[in-house]
């Protein structure tokens, strides 16, 4: 899932300064899942954005934001309100955002500030555990991230940082080393670990990236 | 003698560490390094160390070669691609550069601009494995070079880690890629260093064992707590807390630690971590019973 946190309202404000009429969207996936742009989010924003003197024209929940197809066919519904509107508050992510912001032809501005891909460790807990690197090395390293989850990305083992089995830059952490080496030597797959691995393909990771499926 | 002479001669080496200043004054710098001259086979420079903005480790390696001191210069992984890497080697080089020092680097939190982005994309084992191929003419897309550089390449380790079956492994890779000589975080107990000499049982390398002259209980307490790897036993600490004058005894303590080294034949040198007060190494060195180096 992609995890997003609210902006600041003082800085979501800056935004629309000068502009009156206000659409909001968010979305049904990810961002309700965060507590970011779901139905009750969006209402409480409207009534925050009412109380600094902003009309709301109308609100929808796209199903999810960043799929074009369905944001089209969801705004073209509200077609009288965006109309009357100056501006869209996009309570999604930053896919999110910018999937409305190529469907309408007034300013998008972002209600969200899009953290990573994690994991819902239970509700309002989210994790980092994926950087979607491009090519995924898990299959070596008992099926936890090194990219992700050492501090350093490491890839040939810890740093000389970690201390009683936590990461030197955040002792809240666990070395990502220190678990990858437990489940290998559990698993008894040590040996993958002594094999000299070259820095990473970084041409995997250069970004803006696209897949199309069967290509 | 060189370095390498030395250690592979089976000498006793030694080694001293020296941050490059933060600043283009090289005054205290170049103090330093001529006072130990003669008394070291080699001058490690930091590369940024601590991620601290400072002078670069070839600007200082340069530096000491200029002095007519023998460099190791230390490499990080944390600010420079692979790019950056290859071109700082053959710099080196082409500086007349031999004693290369592989390290992943400090996490750019704990430096003075915090906010910088760590780069990583090569660690220790990487950057030696790097200048390993340049050294046989290639960079590391395999594209030939004209001239290649001559390193005598060293790693650090970690003598008191958990689990230390991990820190030897990490060892074995460091060494496959091309490492010849270690120098250890600083060691405070001689017990602690034989644990780990036989758990290295057969690993095959040179070692230089880290010390660093303490100065004050203070200082040793606060390294229990914060740097990882550093164990300074509390008779170590009672010691220093009953002496009068705190920095002499803790060279004394370091003497002592160094000679028994020696006296056991526990190492094959030592590299001497001043921290700031380079200006002690002389006296230290004195201190030991050691032919000299040059
Ligand atoms: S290696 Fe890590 S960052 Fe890369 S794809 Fe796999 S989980 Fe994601
Ligand atoms: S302590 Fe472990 S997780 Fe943290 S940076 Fe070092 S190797 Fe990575």
């Amino acid at each position: 899932m992609v995890i997003t946190q609210p902006k600041p309202f003082s800085e979501i404000l800056k935004f629309l300064d000068g502009k009156k009429n206000i659409f909001i969207t968010g979305c049904s996936l990810c961002a309700t899942s965060c507590m970011t742009g779901g139905e009750k989010e969006i209402l409480d924003m409207s009534q925050k954005l009412r109380e600094e003197g902003k009309k709301v024209t109308g609100y929808a929940v796209l199903d999810p934001s960043c799929n074009k197809l369905q944001a089209r066919a969801t705004l073209k519904k509200q077609k009288q309100a965006l109309d009357s509107s100056d501006a869209i508050l996009c309570m999604a992510c930053g896919d999110g955002v910018q999937t409305v912001a190529g469907l309408v032809n007034i300013p998008v501005y972002p209600a969200n500030d899009t953290m990573f891909i994690g994991e819902v460790e239970r509700i309002g807990h989210f994790s980092e555990a994926c950087r979607a690197c491009g090519r995924c090395e898990l299959g070596w390293t008992a099926g936890i991230c090194p990219i992700t989850r050492c501090a350093k990305s490491l890839l040939n083992g810890p740093c000389g940082g970690s201390r009683d089995g936590k990461c030197e830059v955040n002792p809240e952490n666990d070395c990502a080393w220190v678990l990858i080496y437990k489940r290998l030597k559990e698993s008894n797959e040590l040996g993958k670990f002594m094999e000299i691995k070259s820095p990473k393909d970084y041409s995997k990771a250069a970004n803006p990236r696209r897949v199309i499926v069967g290509k | 003698m060189g370095l390498k002479q030395k250690l592979e001669s089976g000498g006793f080496a030694v080694t001293a560490e020296m941050a490059p200043p933060k600043g283009t004054d090289f005054k205290r710098f170049k103090e330093c390094a001529l006072a130990v001259k003669g008394m070291v086979d080699a001058v490690n420079v930091t590369d940024f160390q601590s991620a601290v903005v400072r002078a670069s480790s070839l600007g200082a390696a340069t530096i000491l070669l200029e002095e007519g001191l023998e460099p190791v210069m230390q490499i990080t992984g944390r600010d420079r691609n692979r790019i950056a890497i290859q071109g700082e080697l053959l710099s080196a080089g082409a500086l007349g550069i031999k004693n290369v020092l592989a390290l992943t680097g400090d996490h750019p939190s704990f430096g003075d601009n915090p906010q910088a982005k760590g780069v990583f994309e090569m660690d220790s084992v990487n950057i030696l494995q790097v200048a390993e191929i340049l050294m046989s003419g290639k960079d590391l897309a395999g594209n030939d070079l004209s001239g290649a550089p001559d390193f005598y390449l060293g790693a650090s380790v970690t003598p008191v880690y958990d689990p230390m079956e991990l820190q030897l492994m990490k060892m074995k890779k460091k060494i496959q890629a091309g490492a010849r000589f270690f120098q250890t975080q600083a060691v405070f107990d001689i017990e602690l260093f034989k644990k780990f000499k036989d758990a290295m049982g057969d690993i095959d390398t040179k070692i230089l064992v880290g010390i660093i002259p303490l100065k004050s209980p203070g200082m040793a307490n606060y390294m229990n707590k914060n740097v990882p790897g550093i164990f300074v036993p509390d008779e170590i600490i009672e010691r220093l807390r009953k002496s009068q004058d705190k920095v002499k005894e803790g060279l004394k303590i370091a003497a002592e630690f160094i000679n028994e080294l020696r006296r056991q034949e526990l190492c094959d040198g030592v590299h001497i971590m001043a921290i700031g007060a380079e200006e002690n190494v002389p006296t230290l060195l004195e201190m030991c019973d050691l032919e000299s180096a040059a």
